[in-house]
């Protein structure tokens, strides 16, 4: 039989039972301010939601009569429809508005955009958006609850939680390991995001890339402090010395563009220094796990070979996206946290 | 004749170098007398200001404010712009030539003063663009500017980007005695950049604007000034680097001056992010920070920057290095501010806080009155070499009578300014504007519009 | 508060070994049943009633566990509760469910637990155990196995007490 995951203690007396630690946020915005018992919360509900998802009928009545909106100002199939199939999983019904930033007009699309959400009473809003901290404006707008789906180059939240939750599904617990996030640090709120989760699980996390491609506050810090820049957080920009002996590696997705902005000399020159490839993943712990945040850029960031290798968990990240954000959504719009708990009835 | 007492306060003028219980006779709008001088028996109730518990002192002249008139009258007019100014204590203040279109010839000066005559309340001084539409291209036609009364020559908003062109505005301006202000953020390394690049955007994920950008602008200028002789005054200085910069230049006797805003001497970059890390010497700087994390209201350019530099930027004022306090009033339309932190407009709308924000300097020790309000008057007059802030006998009886005591809470609902941009929004600030009087004439007398009035 | 005690250590033995031989009987043996129990306490109960069987009949009965807290239909309204794990180890198509509990009272958690497994599979049939009737049912629900009826009124509490859980076997009434 499996064992107790949640509650770590049984129920001995209805009332007199310790409840869990109630999920007391109204949106998801971004990582940096849950304690690690919240993320623990989250994980361990993942781990409830997982089970749902390999059963023949992958649905429970749960959030039935709730609605869940997805506003995406970015394309994304993976992530939108990762959202739409964890509200559809919990019961919700779902509505998806694709709308674009491609206009020149400013952010009164925006709010006014978010204004019409609200009268249409959605439960929850999953924004997408390119400019950092659009959903902490969603969150001022909307009554119901804001999860962001990622903004600009600040957060993404839940792939910060699928991360650390895919890395404790096939390592266990993270204290003491060693992550490695590979790449365009500087525009990726992927890995600020993981590096929020991983090191809140007591994970140590070396950030790796050319200099120009991490922000200058922590290269100039690392500088100063022997390669620290804050507790649990590294900084390197020599990868066949930092991947020594990680657990995981993380590749980032190197956009074609930064090159024209004159942050690299060419793909060539970053290939040769900063590519994952089998050559340096032996440098890492037998069996460390290679991890992407998708879509790949095969023969960039990441060799191929690599990246569809026995060590890759690529795959199982995007099935605990869905498990992940089924959590969410579960604490947030699912039992009313407000209301005290009752005696137990049959 | 018309005459006016002040009487009862703390007379605060640096420019006479006095502070003490000295009333003050004004006679047809002009200062007649001060000192321990006390009004006739007969005088009229009406004719006296008890200026018990209260500081009285030049009226504060403000070198840098947007008034927005003409082509951006939703965000401010010279009517609203000039009340605010009274409200804060300012009784004479220089716009700025970045409206719509911009202040280029002399008929667009005569423009300006015609109308802030007709509507404004305090006196208005212009400045005009350096360079034909701020473009960066042509130089304008400043002879005739500063004929038709134009004080001296800005792209604010921009900066000269040539170096070239700048050369020959500072060349120009020697010639008719004027300063060429200078916005000084490099193009390409600000370029994209929403707030000051450091410890917070890293964290919040917004491109930055590094310190450089500033720097190399103000060295650059710097060497001009050498080459040339002109008058560069450097506006809204931001960074540690900068002050070292203008500190040398002064002590060469380059003619070098330079302005610094109320929110980059109190705020840091800190309050863009909420204060969610703030170090505890700025959250005691206030006691808490009111803004939520990408509070539009926090952006500003130059942006403000970390601790360091504010604490850099308060020590170059008590040293003497810069020349005023200037509050580059930048009010904008809840539209343009009600949106996405990249896309929102910069500025803060900062007359009817300044003084009040500035009061936590002195309340904390870190800086005495006398120089508060030595670069709220005098000090700014003279990179101007204009007759303000001063109450030697025969100057215009343009007087400030402020608490330095009384506490108020920011509501910007309440502001006279359209602009309601202020991060200092539900903070209570200790030091209130109580009476403003312009040529003797009060203008603003402590009453404020009732929230959500329609101005 | 006053609390009576209702069943003692070895009441609970000989109520569960009864059961354990009724469901057999009803069955007419081990073939295609499975006992599912409800978390909390209806988990270690259907665990006894397992290693009954096992040492009367010799045979290991497939045992899942099922928590019903996101079937519940006060899942929105009863504040926060713990998610535990549901486990059913078998396609339980065509199978015969006894499903397992401590206390049945209005019948929904039972109404909950029905809507979970279905979503599983197609039984053939499902049957209710429980250790105590305690009456008040809001819905149409009855148990097929009962370990003691009750009557009680909607001011008293029924506790059921494992060793497994609570250290200690035993049905205490509180008012």
């Amino acid at each position: 039989m499996a064992e107790t995951v949640v509650d770590g203690r049984i129920q001995a007396d209805a009332g007199a039972a310790p409840a869990p630690e109630p999920f007391r946020r109204r949106h998801v915005l971004d990582l940096d301010d849950f304690s690690p018992g919240e993320i623990r919360r989250v994980l361990d509900t993942a781990d409830v939601m997982k089970e749902i998802l390999r059963r023949p009928i992958k649905k429970v009545p749960t959030l039935r009569g709730k609605t869940v909106v997805t506003l995406f100002y970015e394309a994304s199939t993976r992530t939108r429809v990762s959202f739409e199939v964890a509200a559809k999983n919990l019961g919700a019904d779902t509505v998806s508005v694709a709308a674009s930033t491609s206009s020149v007009t400013k952010g009164e699309s925006l709010v006014d955009t978010l204004c019409t959400l609200q009268a249409l009473g959605a439960d929850a809003v999953v924004i997408r958006h390119s400019y950092s901290g659009a959903p902490y404006l969603a969150a001022r707008v909307l009554k119901g609850s804001v999860i962001n789906a990622g903004d600009g180059w600040h957060a993404h939240p839940t792939q910060g939680l699928l991360d650390a939750y895919t890395v404790r599904s096939r390592l266990g617990e993270l204290s003491g390991r060693r992550v490695l996030i590979l790449g365009d640090v500087l525009h990726s709120r992927v890995a600020r995001s993981a590096i929020w989760s991983m090191t809140k699980l007591g994970a140590e996390v070396t950030v790796c890339g050319p200099a120009t491609l991490l922000p200058s506050w922590w290269v100039q810090t690392a500088a100063r402090n022997g390669g620290e820049v804050m507790p649990g957080l590294r900084l390197s920009t020599d990868l066949d010395s930092a991947i020594e002996g990680v657990d995981v590696v993380m590749a980032l997705r190197l956009q074609l563009e930064r090159m024209q902005s004159g942050l690299l000399p060419s793909m060539r020159e970053y290939v040769r220094m900063y590519q994952l490839n089998a050559a340096r993943l032996a440098r890492a712990k037998p069996g460390a796990l290679v991890m992407h945040p998708g879509p790949m850029n095969e023969g960039i960031e990441i060799a191929p070979d690599v990246a569809h290798g026995a060590q890759s968990v690529v795959e199982e990240q995007v099935a605990n996206g869905v498990a992940i954000r089924m959590a969410l959504l579960y604490l947030l719009i699912g039992p009313n946290v407000n209301l005290p708990l009752e005696g137990e009835k049959r | 004749m018309t005459e006016l007492w002040i009487v009862n306060g703390r007379l605060l003028d640096p420019s006479q170098g006095m502070d003490g219980p000295f009333n003050v006779r004004v006679v047809d709008g002009l200062v007649a007398d001060l000192g321990p001088i006390a009004p006739p028996a007969d005088t009229p109730p009406e004719r006296i200001i008890d200026a018990q518990g209260k500081v009285v002192c030049p009226g504060f002249v403000d070198l840098h404010v947007h008034l927005r008139q003409p082509g951006f009258e939703e965000k401010e007019t010279m009517a609203t712009g000039t009340m605010a100014a009274a409200a804060g204590g300012f009784t004479t203040v220089v716009a700025m030539p970045n409206t719509r279109p911009t202040i280029d010839t002399a008929a667009d000066v005569e423009f300006v003063l015609d109308t802030a005559r007709r509507e404004g309340v305090v006196r208005v001084l212009t400045t005009g663009t350096v360079t034909k539409g701020q473009k960066g291209e042509e130089l304008s036609e400043m002879g005739e500017m500063a004929e038709a009364g134009a004080v001296a020559f800005t792209d604010d908003g921009h900066v000269v980007a040539n170096p070239k062109l700048m050369r020959h505005a500072l060349e120009y301006s020697r010639m008719l005695g004027r300063p060429i202000a200078q916005h000084c953020e490099s193009p390409e390394l600000a370029a994209g950049g929403f707030m000051h690049e450091g410890r917070i955007s890293a964290l919040l994920g917004l491109r930055g604007i590094p310190s450089a950008a500033e720097e190399s602008v103000v060295a650059r200028d710097i060497a001009l000034c050498r080459l040339t002789g002109g008058h560069i005054h450097f506006q809204h200085i931001s960074t540690a680097g900068a002050v070292e910069l203008i500190r040398s230049a002064k002590e060469e006797g380059l003619s070098v001056t330079a302005e610094v805003t109320p929110h980059h001497l109190l705020l840091t970059e800190d309050w863009v992010a909420g204060g969610k890390w703030a170090s505890p010497s700025v959250l005691a700087r206030w006691g808490r920070i009111p803004t939520e994390p990408y509070d539009t209201n926090t952006r500003v350019s130059p942006p403000l920057r970390s601790e360091e530099d504010a604490a850099a930027l308060v020590a170059a004022l008590k040293e003497g290095v810069f020349d005023a306090i200037a509050t580059d009033h930048a009010p904008h339309t809840v539209v343009d501010k009600e949106c996405e932190f990249g896309l929102a407009a910069s500025g803060i709308s900062g007359l009817e806080t300044a003084l009040g924000a500035l009061m936590v300097l002195v309340h904390s020790g870190e800086l005495d009155l006398m120089t508060l309000i030595r670069y709220l008057t005098c000090e700014p007059a003279r990179v101007l070499q204009i007759p303000s802030g001063t109450l030697r006998k025969g100057s215009p009886a343009d007087i400030t009578i402020f608490d330095p005591e009384a506490e108020w809470t920011v509501e910007p609902r309440r502001f006279f300014s359209k602009g309601r941009n202020t991060p200092l929004a539900g903070l209570t600030l200790r030091g209130k504007v109580m009476t403003t009087l312009v040529g003797g004439e009060v203008v603003f007398d402590g009453r404020r519009p009732a929230p959500g009035a329609e101005q | 508060m006053v609390s009576k005690s209702i069943m003692t250590a070895d009441d609970v033995r000989r109520a569960l070994t009864r059961m354990a031989h009724e469901i057999v009987e009803w069955n007419q043996g081990t073939d295609r049943l499975v006992l599912v129990g409800l978390r909390t306490r209806g988990v270690p109960l259907a665990q006894r009633i397992a290693s009954r069987i096992a040492e009367f009949e010799g045979v290991s009965v497939p045992l899942g566990q099922l928590d019903v807290t996101l079937y519940r239909d006060d899942v929105m309204t009863r504040g926060p509760m713990p998610l535990g794990p549901t486990a059913i180890p078998v396609d339980i198509t065509d199978k015969r469910i006894v499903l397992v509990d401590d206390v049945l009272y209005t019948g929904r958690t039972i109404r909950a637990a029905m809507d979970a497994l279905v979503d599983y599979g197609r039984p053939e049939v499902i049957r209710l155990m429980v250790l105590i009737d305690r009456g008040h049912r809001e819905l149409p629900i009855r148990a097929d196995f009962v370990g003691k009826n009750l009557p009680t009124s909607r001011d008293e509490d029924v506790h059921v007490h494992l060793v497994e859980t609570d250290g200690v076997d035993e049905v205490v009434l509180t008012r």
